[in-house]
């Protein structure tokens, strides 16, 4: 599904603070799966998740996307791709305050074009889907942690992409919010989505929904064998 | 210099749109050498970056010299009667040596402009910007025009004093006289015409020949092209008439006025915009061999052809319209 | 289809987004108007100044003679008159008398002058409607009305009082409002002006072109005359009106300058917040492109809404509140009259004069900072 072949990412090139985030990682993707990037913070799990992503382009080597080769697309097709193959699920959340939960879950379809009806119609569903249609007309700012975690998920489906894309989902949730997050990710993979974790939460790592964990540490892949 | 507020406009403008095209040009002259498509660099990044800085100004810029192209007739307009003899535009434009020249540039550079954005429309689709060489090497060529058209306009403005004798459209358009305007009014009547109707017929059959076929792009350009030429040339030499109902009048400018409905506004709006699709359908055509436009370039054509032949459509329609409810009988003349 | 879709969803969100930091949209239209209104105000008041001027003169004869005496203004001997009227061409000759008057009761300056029809009702007048009369008993200045009795004060120092027989009709303010008509004799006696001798000729001609030819016959015949041709004066009133509404622009040119300083103090000063948003926009799918389309709707409402309310504004202040901020600089000819209304005008030609002014350097000033924001890394908020 997604390959990587030799990534590496170099930052602020050329200047002193120049820094590799990722050396040489090759690494394959098996759709259907949920993978796990584990590293402690600096890592680079980040780096690489938001070149998974199509947020950013690595300084060398390939990335492809099925058959599509995806490294020197220019930012414009990077949007367009990661609108429509990814769903994005962020740490800090990163609802819009201000607006209602609606817009916020239509927000990623709206330079699709698409009718405002349809859209409209299919975020109400995957509202409906996360016990949220209640609150489909408050403001982002009023819902509790729970409510806004599953906002956040409805947000990633709106476009319906292939790969579910969650950085450290569980950094703030409590206990039972986390293990009700892993819950809903296996029932999206069983779905037919992919799904790929950064997190360094045992409670994530430890999951049964999770069925493959990539180590990584100071941008390298640490060899399976090593973690055994 | 006459302290107008018009005039103060369009200096304003004019200052503007240089300012942004020639900042376009530089950062069009850095992205043409160092563009790498197949990099990684954040170098890379930033010119990628920059490419949408200089298509924002350009169409800003574009949008601008619109409308300055008409306030700047306008403004020659409302001047006129500062200048004995002067009754309208043409008047005023003839005040001194750098007046029509400006005119002429202006409009040169707002066909030239659009044909830019259009290649940059085209070009931003296709996922490796396969144009993105050429299409700043042509910013930068169209930068000395623009500049020229700032400077002609200037010298023109500034020079510009109240009381200076200028002669009135009637006699730079009078039959009698040999410059190149009066050439274009005392064109045969009936030839002149004939003209009109084959340029639109040719414009017609190779549009829908385009459409269907997929055949003679550039010949299509080149119709629309002549087509541009002829219709400037027939506004002076008939259409006026019939608008002014007046059979010796040839004035170009006076159909903007109220009188005749702003009639002038719409002709040259459909005729400016028609012929800026149109050659653009010319532009894009040597560039459809490239692999990553070679889907994309056909649907951009295709309804620029449209397009085209919609806006004539409607000029040919007004111009008609003008002629056919006109109580002007040239038969007699 | 989906690109008017597309937009329409754009707009949408633009204007939530605007509404969402109404303090700093709210600052910036307000200064947004306020330079329009000043920059409107000076055109609507320069043009309609000349249209009234033009009405004015349209009614003016074609060609006024005068005769100099030493370089300056003087009367002219009824004599001159007689002579000009044989001259070919000429249709009629009409000796005018007028002068001005300075009111010391209502500190208002008066335009006085003979109307024909009231030779023999000596002692009446009719005047403009901007005429004013200071009450004895009320101590304070009301409009005149038919039946009023006008004291004027004669060159000896003498009051003498006008009855007025009417209100001249409203054709243009700047023609009527501040007029005194009155029989020549009572003209003669207000200002001691010489029996045979008129203030100027107005001359009316059978064919314009000859103006400039019976204007050559005239001085040549009388040396010490000047004709004057209507063009000419209507050319240097609007010469006169164009420059002083020039200036005027120039003027606040510093003004704009400072509005688009913070203007762009304003694009480039995002909040962290705004940054933010931006960042997650991009980081969902949002393309730069899209962005900058945000950013051109935030520009063009914002615009738009500064724009009807300068306008609007000016368009109150001009032709209702009678220009209170600017009559002394751009009017510029005696007092200030009493009350004075110009007829509204506006035409597109003057809003996009303005919109030129005013939108374009606020545009260009924002185009920079937008892209800035524009090009936020989609990957920031993950960096955050």
């Amino acid at each position: 599904m997604i390959t990587l072949s030799n990534i590496r990412k170099v930052y602020n090139a050329g200047r002193p603070n120049e820094f590799t985030a990722i050396r040489d990682v090759s690494l394959e993707l098996e759709p259907n799966k949920t993978t796990v990037l584990k590293g402690p913070s600096g890592s680079g799990k980040t780096t690489l998740l938001s070149m998974l992503g199509c947020m950013t382009r690595p300084t060398a080597g390939r990335i492809l996307l099925g058959q599509r080769e995806i490294t020197s697309l220019p930012e414009k097709f990077l949007a367009e791709i990661r609108r429509s193959t990814f769903g994005f699920i962020f740490q800090q959340l990163n609802l819009i305050r201000g607006i209602t939960v609606l817009e916020n879950v239509m927000l990623p379809a709206y330079p699709t074009g698409e009718r405002r009806s349809e859209v409209v119609a299919r975020a109400m569903a995957l509202l409906d889907l996360c016990n949220l249609s209640h609150k489909a007309e408050a403001r982002v700012e009023w819902l509790s942690g729970g409510e806004a975690q599953r906002a956040a998920i409805a947000r990633a489906l709106i476009n319906g992409p292939a790969i579910i894309i969650c950085d450290e989902p569980t950094a703030h949730l409590d206990t039972a919010l986390s293990l009700e997050f892993m819950e809903t990710m296996k029932r999206l993979r069983d779905d037919g989505k992919t799904i790929l974790i950064a997190s360094h939460d045992p409670l994530v790592n430890d999951s049964d929904a999770v069925d493959r964990i990539v180590e990584i540490r100071d941008g390298r892949l640490v060899p399976p064998k090593a973690c055994a | 210099m006459i302290l107008h507020p018009g005039v103060i406009s369009l200096l304003i403008g004019s200052l503007l749109v240089t300012i942004m095209l020639c900042y376009s040009a530089y950062e069009g002259a850095i992205i043409a050498r160092d563009w790498d498509i197949n990099s990684g660099s954040e170098r890379q990044l930033g010119l990628e970056r920059k490419t949408y800085l200089v298509s924002t100004m350009m169409t800003y810029a574009m949008g601008f010299q619109l409308l300055s192209l008409f306030l700047f007739i306008a403004t020659t307009d409302a001047l006129s009667h500062l200048f004995i003899g002067a009754m309208c535009a043409a008047g005023s434009l003839n005040v001194n040596a750098f007046g029509y020249p400006t005119m002429l540039l202006k409009l040169a550079n707002f066909v030239l402009g659009g044909i830019w954005l259009i290649v940059n429309a085209a070009d931003n689709r296709g996922y490796d910007y396969p144009l993105i060489r050429i299409k700043y090497i042509l910013l930068i060529c169209l930068s000395p025009l623009l500049l020229t058209e700032t400077l002609l306009q200037g010298f023109y403005l500034l020079n510009l004093s109240p009381n200076l004798i200028t002669s009135c459209c009637s006699v730079i358009f009078a039959e009698d006289s040999r410059s190149f305007a009066a050439g274009l009014a005392t064109l045969p009547r009936q030839p002149a015409q004939l003209a009109f109707i084959l340029s639109a017929a040719a414009v017609l059959v190779l549009g829908i020949r385009f459409l269907r076929w997929r055949k003679g792009a550039v010949l299509f350009a080149l119709a629309v092209l002549a087509f541009f030429a002829v219709s400037l040339a027939s506004i002076v030499s008939f259409v006026s008439l019939y608008i002014y109902e007046l059979p010796t009048h040839h004035c170009p400018f006076c159909i903007l006025h109220a009188e005749y409905g702003y009639i002038g506004y719409p002709l040259y709006l459909t005729l400016l915009l028609g012929t800026i699709s149109g050659t653009g359908v010319g532009a894009l055509a040597p560039f459809g061999g490239i692999a990553s436009l070679a889907a994309i370039l056909p649907s951009i054509q295709r309804r620029l052809t449209l397009l085209t032949l919609l806006c004539f459509l409607v000029f040919l329609l007004l111009t008609g319209a003008s002629i056919g409810l006109s109580n002007l009988d040239l038969s007699a003349y | 289809m989906s690109l008017i879709e597309k937009h329409r969803n754009i707009i949408d969100y633009t204007l939530s987004s605007l509404g969402r930091r109404k303090g700093k949209t709210f600052a910036v239209c307000l200064v947004y108007s306020f330079i329009i209104f000043l920059l409107a105000s000076v055109v609507f008041f320069t043009q309609a100044i000349k249209r009234e001027a033009d009405l004015l003169l349209r009614e003016a004869p074609e060609m006024t003679v005068q005769r100099l005496e030493a370089g300056r203004q003087t009367t002219v001997p009824a004599a001159y008159a007689d002579g000009i009227g044989r001259i070919r061409g000429v249709q009629s000759v009409q000796k005018r008398l007028w002068g001005y008057y300075f009111d010391s009761l209502t500190g208002a300056n008066y335009t006085v002058m003979v109307n024909a029809s009231l030779n023999g009702r000596e002692g009446q007048a009719i005047v403009g409607s901007g005429v004013l009369l200071r009450g004895a008993a009320e101590g304070e200045s009301r409009k005149i009305q038919a039946g009023d009795s006008l004291p004027v004060k004669t060159y000896r120092g003498e009051a003498l009082m006008l009855k007025v027989a009417g209100i001249l009709p409203f054709a243009s303010e700047l023609e009527t409002a501040d007029l005194i008509q009155v029989s020549e004799r009572d003209y003669r006696d207000i200002f001691n002006a010489e029996a045979g001798r008129y203030t100027d000729l107005a001359l009316q001609v059978r064919n314009r072109k000859e103006l400039a030819t019976i204007a050559t016959k005239i001085v040549r015949q009388y040396p010490d005359t000047r004709p004057i041709l209507r063009e000419d004066i209507l050319r240097t009133y609007d010469a006169i009106f164009d420059w002083r509404g020039g200036l005027s622009i120039m003027t606040m040119a510093g003004a704009l300058f400072a509005f688009i300083i913070l203007a762009w103090d304003k694009a480039t000063g995002l909040s962290a917040e705004e940054k933010k948003e931006i960042g997650i926009l991009k980081a969902i799918g949002w393309e730069t492109g899209d962005i900058l389309q945000v950013k051109f709707w935030e520009g063009v409402s914002v615009s738009l809404t500064s724009f009807s309310i300068g306008i609007f504004a000016a368009y109150l202040h001009v032709f209702v509140g009678s220009s209170l901020l600017f009559e002394p600089v751009l009017k510029g000819w005696s007092v200030l009259y009493p009350d004075f209304r110009l007829t509204p005008h506006i035409d597109a030609y003057q809003l996009v004069s303005l919109l030129f002014i005013t939108v374009l350097p606020y545009t260009v000033a924002t185009i920079i900072p937008s892209w800035r924001s524009a090009t936020i890394d989609p990957d920031s908020v993950m960096r955050a």
